[in-house]
């Protein structure tokens, strides 16, 4: 059968006209009917938040955001006071601040502590290797609400047994230091994980003629390893960059109620608590924190994607 | 290393012999002196870096600072500082007789991870089983109560019920919708797709708080004699002819609409995985069952189904666990108000808001058993894929 349809199939295809644009518009109507709605129902909700967060806020109030497309091109419809009001009367600029202090340091600790102990589970050798790398991995079941308790306990209270001191009370609540330490162990496991299996597959050739040219294991670690798991290390970033500036749980516990160090998405939580419901703030609000994980990930889209499977399961 | 060019490059790859010399070789080649700035420089690493975290510590609880130098210095600090305590830890070694230097090197790599890992993920666990057999202030214990407590009391019981509804249906309808929508976009033009992904798959990006904000403003309400609605489920609601609903006041229902909110940003993760996994059916596999005379319906239940279902597996497995412990969505929407909470959201609200450490320990052991099984599924299918790879 193929071999006799073999022949006129290709003779058609080269008879066939070119299709007119509105033929490859149509072609396939229903698969685009429903793909184009899909899309409308998911983007319709940000859109709408998007377009009242730059109306004044009597229109917001007084009519729905589908109304401005009656009036599109009405200077009075539109305002930047919103965000005025938002990054230099709520706090949000501070919060964005915070939320970068955070998130920077919260991203690359672990990669990096993670990094080393994974170069340490692949290419040194030291007893009970194997069995510590999978007790590591082990840890990825226990839930972020495992550690909530116990470490705040420390961190008011330092750690104590039979009497002795074990962790010092530093008062640790409400600094940086303490969320950057909290966000790298429930981050730690998922990273050696996914580092480990990524230079347990590098050649170990390579390793051991640097060995023999002299080159001492943090030389390999830095010029050789390093540079050769950026794709790793740029997935994990992306994703524990966006956990992190994502985070309302963790900053809230850790850093508190304190206004100086509050995170974006501790911010936008206050907003709600008033009194009414301030959309005029809150859209905006939700669009300053957006903006910058929405830059992240559309344009390192690629190295998201990569991750992406293996960067559900974390704690 | 550079400086030992002249040596016969032997000597460097042979095993030292390792007698009872207190200095190293090169030490010993170089004099006392260069050995006695290598210990010092050594031990300034550490202690500056120690004195230079005293020092910012202090300055970043400085309420007065300027915002931007705070940030500067954390970023600094925290970037920086992980790095010379690596850096540190490999010159002190590097001191160490030659003898044991290798056997203490790994440990050097590993340690810091450990000691997190330790203090982070290890000791809590233990120290949350503990408390969750100890009252309220986690004085005294009092056996298996507070676990009685929480399969007993009528709050506990509803977000355990809830718990249960999020976990069925949101990786129902994320991976339902999400395969769906990878299958149609798969038949569409390749620029088309990529852009139809995208917009899916935006909402990832989106915090659960920014993403509840969003809905938030979908499920506006107004009581009647207080103006227009400017919610637009609500205005549609009217528009087709319904008087305005407060939506999540609606008990049990407001559970559904809460719900819509983490299908929403779920589905584009099912979608993506199950696209690509699409993708890797072998075409002439498809080209075959076609040429058979299977229509496309029979070609994706019979053919593409059976192939992906362990990345179903995978898919569903991880958004049970994302959706086992949502917290954010609750907490930011109802509050757990009107019968709406949930597990992981009334642990924090026992935990803080009731200050009842027994009951929130109890009920974090509880989200911690019930993500055991689901995890050792996830894990295995994820490494049996990988395997194919």
């Amino acid at each position: 059968m193929t071999a006799i349809a073999d022949a006129p199939v290709e003779h058609d295809v080269q008879a066939a006209p070119e299709p007119s644009f509105w033929q490859r518009l149509t072609n396939k109507w229903p698969v685009k009917l429903v793909v184009l709605a899909i899309i409308v129902i998911w983007l319709v909700p940000t859109l709408g938040m998007l377009i009242t967060s730059f109306r004044p806020r009597a229109d917001i109030d007084s009519s729905g955001w589908w109304t401005v497309f009656g009036n599109l091109f009405d200077s009075g419809s539109w305002t930047l006071e919103n965000y005025d009001e938002v990054l230099n009367k709520r706090g949000f600029g501070n919060a964005f601040l915070n939320t970068l202090s955070v998130t920077v340091p919260a991203t690359v600790i672990p990669i990096t502590v993670a990094a080393f102990a994974a170069y340490a589970f692949s290419w040194m050798n030291f007893p009970a290797r194997n069995l510590i790398f999978v007790i590591v991995v082990g840890l990825l079941v226990v839930p972020l609400q495992m550690a909530l308790i116990p470490i705040l306990r420390l961190y008011t209270g330092g750690g104590h047994f039979l009497g002795v001191t074990i962790f010092p009370d530093l008062n640790l609540n409400g600094t940086f230091l303490a969320v950057w330490l909290a966000h790298t162990g429930f981050g730690l496991p998922l990273a050696v994980y996914l580092l480990r299996n990524y230079m347990g597959s590098l050649p170990g050739s390579l390793i051991e003629s640097a060995e023999i040219d002299g080159a001492t294991h943090f030389q390999i670690f830095t010029r050789l390893i390093v540079p050769l798991s950026v794709p790793v290390l740029a997935s994990f970033a992306i994703f524990q960059f966006l956990w992190t500036w994502n985070d309302l749980l963790v900053a809230l516990i850790f850093l508190g109620g304190d206004s100086d160090v509050e995170v974006i998405t501790k911010a936008l939580t206050n907003l709600i608590g008033g009194r009414g419901e301030a959309f005029h703030l809150l859209t905006a609000g939700a669009f300053i924190s957006m903006v910058l994980p929405l830059v992240v990930f559309f344009s390192l889209q690629r190295f998201f994607v990569r991750g992406l499977t293996a960067g559900g399961v974390k704690g | 290393m550079t400086d030992k060019g002249h040596e016969p490059p032997v000597t460097t790859k042979e095993p030292r012999s390792s007698g009872p010399r207190a200095f190293s070789e090169e030490a010993q080649q170089r004099g006392p002196l260069v050995y006695a700035l290598r210990v010092a420089f050594a031990l300034a690493i550490p202690i500056a870096a120690f004195f230079l975290l005293w020092v910012t510590f202090d300055f970043l609880r400085d309420a007065e600072a300027n915002r931007f130098l705070v940030m500067a210095v954390a970023i600094l600090v925290g970037v920086f500082g992980v790095f010379a305590l690596y850096f540190g830890m490999d010159t002190v070694v590097n001191l160490l007789p030659e003898h044991v230097r290798e056997s203490v090197r790994p440990f050097v790599f590993v340690g810091p991870a450990l000691v997190i890992l330790s203090v982070y993920l290890v000791y809590p666990a233990i120290n949350t089983t503990i408390l969750s057999f100890k009252d309220r202030d986690g004085e005294s214990f009092v056996g298996f109560d507070n676990f009685q407590e929480i399969f007993t009391n009528a709050d506990t019981l509803i977000s355990i019920r809830n718990s249960v509804l999020w976990v069925i249906l949101v990786p129902f309808f994320a991976v339902a919708i999400g395969l769906g929508f990878a299958v149609l976009v798969d038949k569409l033009s390749s620029r088309a797709e990529s852009l139809s992904k995208s917009m899916i798959f935006m909402p990832m990006a989106i915090s659960f708080v920014g993403a509840s904000i969003v809905w938030r403003f979908v499920y506006s309400f107004r009581p009647p004699g207080f103006g227009e609605q400017i919610g637009l489920l609500n205005s549609i609601w009217e528009g087709i002819g319904f008087e305005a609903i407060d939506w999540l006041r609606q008990e049990p229902f407001n559970n559904l609409y809460l719900m819509v909110i983490l299908i929403w940003l779920q589905t584009g993760f099912a979608m993506v995985i199950l696209s690509s996994a699409i993708k890797a059916v072998p075409e002439d596999i498809l080209e075959a069952a076609r040429i058979d005379g299977a229509n496309e319906f029979q070609v994706f239940w019979r053919v593409i189904f059976p192939t992906i279902a362990s990345t179903m597996v995978v898919v569903t497995t991880t958004i049970v666990i994302t959706v086992w412990k949502v917290f954010d969505i609750v907490f930011v929407m109802t509050g757990g108000q009107d019968d709406t909470s949930v597990v992981a959201e009334r642990m924090v609200t026992e935990f803080f808001t009731f200050r009842n450490d027994g009951v929130g320990a109890a009920l974090a052991v509880v989200l911690f058993l019930a993500v055991i099984p689901i995890m050792y599924i996830n894990v295995r299918q994820f490494r049996a894929q990988e395997e194919l790879r």
